[in-house]
């Protein structure tokens, strides 16, 4: 029992937990069901680039480059849609953005794989590269007269709620998020590539050693980070129902602390899905919620911050107690 | 013959035109164990990689399990049950002991999916092939260093492993977890497993093996069953000279105030009222099992631990260390037991270790340090303690092991302590620098020096010290004189109970 408790895990739990109960505490609002729907509904691509970020820490590395990917995709997919395919459905862009994901995310993967260059000076390069490309060559106009088949998708509603005023709506979005959860972590968790994800990033050298191929781990994690910054991309802008192309670039740190916050540690091999959620949920709630208890908007960031500071450095305070408890109990 | 693992016949390697393996011919058999000993660079380790496929050879001829190999791969190596159980263990410490034995197994057998139950499965037979105890659903950075070790023995075994290579078996280890390690290889032993040991611990080469191979200079010098060799022979036939040690003279000059003088130091948990007194020009060895309180002794007189009752004197005055600064003020030096992580900055160049406790000393004109202060003081350490490199800009991570704790040595040496206290000096060298280690400490207790040498390397304290305090749950619980005992004597005192 203390071992759970003492987890990284339950710690962000009860964080999440107590920060709700004094946003509730003083405005209700919190609990309702409208705000519940708005949280869900902004935890939607925040959630679907965590995993892809997970991923890339527990292997060892840190990708930059994924928003800059998810809003190339996105503005591409919705050029490409509104010049040639008009009428395509909205599953046909996701599957646009996701394949120019991948292509993207290739490119970081060859770099990492082929040359042994540090993952974040690649991805450093990219970000600046693939956003600068986007902007020079694609376009630097926002869409906003958006394909018929992204408008209505913004428009559906997994659940509607009629309410006092107006209506609370979840959007089915939030089922991608799900998906991409669970396979995220049946990857993990149950196949020898997730196994090899965790080897590599908790001892590369035992990871050659015992067989794995790493380049071909490498080429797997950064396409598939690039694949799933592709559909978040899409997402974004089919929610927001315009294609901006200096939208979601900048988030960056914000995701990467929502994953850290979750667990994950920035020198790999360690991090799980659920401590990932948890993590995305806590930022979101800071995020969304604190303006309704007073916080102005510029102050969020601060507490942001404040939350990592202190997210990051109990679980590091606890470890190194625990290190020198055991370390006096191997001595006795 | 059927007994035969492996049969080199006329190995040569180079490496860019330097020769690392001249001619080398050995043969490996069954249900034996083979030690394979060598100062560091005498191709040891190449030999090992020709072995696991990971080098080709240039010429010569490979023949495993009767069948000859024209070129060996891993893969090969590791299919004849060849298995190479490195320093580091090749274990991954963020995952669990159960997944860490499977995950090579799972992997060899192109498995896609993890059936956990599966893992748990053969993770409990390794386990009981070995017939030790181990939580398997804990991760193995929470493992000590010889459970890290049966793991890997444990993975090696699923692998169907006919022979077993292992890379400094006892290097880390406590005598009691050596007993352990040697027991288990006994019992896998009776089954047929044969065992390499490559080591430079001569006491543990001559008490476990059966077969000796001594390598210098990329040839194999010397092969033999056990019992033709001791020591002296063993260390003749790997440098090719005889060095011969001879146990530390001192008499104390009681005119002279006691240089160190430790009444009732007690630091709960760690030590219990501990008493000694040590003069200028004394080598005082301190041993003990792991746990018994002799780092934490270190410590406490180095200011890392807080005292709670019990005085310490330097030179009949009481004074009080609270601190590493209190320490050094008060002329103690400390090289501590792992001095790679704790006393080198590794990428840092070799003068830069030298000079960093003195840095403040050789400030010129406006604070700034002066280079040409430091470069002579530099280059008087380099030159007098013997510090083998071509340039001391060089990064320490360069020199050999017994050259690094020789850059530790003179960083404290410059700072002139009165006392200097050394934890497990001569860890990880090999016999040369060993040697001349030694030579270095004897010469620092001539010129007046107190040394405090804590060390379980029992050779190592009948050789160096003047006079040896047995440690055991935190107290000191006997006195010895190096005259007055022996080596198995010793032994039996450090691991009774």
């Amino acid at each position: 029992m203390s071992r759970i408790f003492r987890s990284n895990e339950a710690l962000v739990a009860v964080t999440i937990v107590l920060l709700s109960l004094i946003i509730g505490f003083n405005n209700p609002t919190f609990f309702s069901v409208g705000n519940l729907f708005d949280l869900l509904r902004s935890s939607i691509v925040m959630g679907i680039f965590a995993m892809g970020v997970l991923i890339v820490i527990v292997s060892g590395g840190i990708d930059v480059s994924f928003t800059a990917i998810g809003v190339f995709a996105l503005y591409s997919t919705t050029r490409i849609m509104k010049e040639f395919m008009p009428d395509a459905s909205i599953w046909i862009g996701f599957m646009i953005a996701a394949t120019i994901g991948l292509g993207l995310g290739m490119i970081n993967a060859f770099f990492i794989a082929r040359f042994k260059l540090p993952t974040l000076i690649v991805t450093l390069g990219t970000l600046s590269m693939f956003h600068g490309f986007l902007l020079f060559a694609i376009g630097n106009q926002i869409i906003r007269d958006v394909p018929p088949a992204m408008d209505a998708f913004a428009r559906s509603a997994l659940v509607r709620i009629p309410l006092e005023r107006g209506v609370a709506n979840l959007h089915p979005a939030i089922l991608i998020t799900l998906t991409v959860t669970i396979v995220v972590w049946l990857l993990l968790r149950y196949t020898m590539l997730g196994r090899g994800i965790y080897a590599l990033g908790g001892a590369r050298e035992a990871a050659e050693r015992a067989g794995f191929n790493i380049p071909r781990i490498q080429y797997f994690i950064y396409g598939f980070v690039g694949l799933l910054s592709g559909i978040a991309g899409m997402t974004f802008g089919s929610m927001a129902r315009q294609a901006n192309p200096q939208d979601i670039v900048g988030t960056e740190l914000n995701v990467i602390a929502a994953v850290v916050l979750g667990g994950a540690q920035l020198t790999g091999g360690r991090g799980t899905v659920i401590g990932t959620v948890l993590g995305v949920m806590l930022v979101v709630i800071a995020n969304n919620s604190l303006v309704l208890v007073g916080v102005p908007t510029v102050w969020q960031r601060v507490v942001i911050g404040l939350i990592i500071l202190v997210g990051t450095g109990l679980p590091a305070i606890q470890a190194k107690r625990a290190s020198k408890h055991s370390a006096r109990l191997a001595q006795a | 013959m059927a007994d035969e693992i492996i049969r080199l016949t006329g190995i040569h390697k180079s490496f860019a035109g330097v020769r690392a393996l001249q001619d080398v011919s050995l043969t490996l058999e069954r249900g034996k164990i083979h030690c394979l000993v060598g100062e560091n660079g005498c191709g040891k380790s190449t030999l090992i990689k020709i072995i696991a496929g990971v080098y080709q050879r240039d010429s010569g001829s490979v023949q495993i399990n009767g069948k000859e190999y024209e070129q060996l791969h891993p893969i090969d190596s590791i299919r004849e049950g060849i298995q190479v159980i490195y320093q580091d263990f090749s274990l991954f410490p963020n995952l669990t002991v159960a997944e860490n034995i499977a995950l090579n197994e799972q992997l060899a057998e192109g498995r896609r999916f993890v059936n956990w139950k599966h893992v748990r499965h053969v993770a409990e037979d390794a386990i009981a092939q070995i017939e030790v105890q181990m939580p398997l659903d804990a991760r193995v950075e929470d493992m000590s260093v010889a459970n890290k070790q049966l793991i890997a023995i444990a993975k090696a075994m699923r692998q169907n492993a006919q022979l077993i290579i292992m890379d400094e078996p006892t290097s880390a280890l406590t005598e009691r977890e050596i007993r352990v390690l040697f027991t288990v290889i006994h019992k896998l032993q009776q089954r047929g497993i044969a065992f390499l040991f490559v080591s430079h611990k001569l006491n543990e080469v001559l008490e476990i093996s059966e077969a000796i191979i001594v390598m210098r200079n990329g040839r194999v010098v010397s092969t033999g069953l056990a019992n033709e060799y001791n020591t002296t022979r063993l260390v003749y036939e790997m440098t090719g000279q005889s060095i011969a040690e001879k146990s530390y003279e001192f008499t104390p000059d009681l005119s002279q105030p006691a240089l160190l003088r430790v009444e009732n130091l007690t630091v709960p948990g760690a030590l219990y009222n501990v008493s000694f007194e040590m003069r200028r020009g004394e080598i005082v060895g301190v041993t003990g099992l792991l746990g018994s309180g002799r780092t934490e002794l270190a410590l406490a007189l180095f200011g890392m631990l807080p005292i709670t009752a019990g005085q310490i004197e330097i030179d009949e005055t009481p004074v009080k260390i609270r601190s590493v600064q209190d320490a050094i003020a008060h002329g103690i030096g400390y090289v501590p037991e792992d001095r790679l992580t704790e006393g080198l900055f590794l990428e840092q160049s070799i003068g830069r270790n030298v000079v960093v406790r003195t840095i403040d000393k050789l400030r010129g004109a406006f604070g700034l340090t002066d280079p040409a202060r430091v470069k002579q003081q530099v280059d008087e350490w380099v030159t007098s303690l013997r510090i083998k490199t071509s340039d001391p800009d060089l990064p320490v991570k360069t020199l050999s092991g017994g050259n690094q704790q020789r850059v530790v040595v003179a960083k404290w040496l410059a700072s002139n302590p009165r006392l200097m206290i050394l934890n497990g000096p001569t860890m990880g060298v090999d016999i040369g620098s060993k040697n001349e280690i030694h030579e270095l400490i004897k010469r620092l207790a001539g010129e007046g020096m107190g040394l405090l040498v804590i060390s379980d390397d029992i050779p190592e304290l009948l050789q160096t010290c003047n006079r040896i305090l047995l440690m055991r749950n935190g107290s000191i619980v006997q006195e010895i004189l190096p005259g007055e005992t022996n080596e198995n004597e010793l032994a039996a005192k450090l691991i009774e109970d």
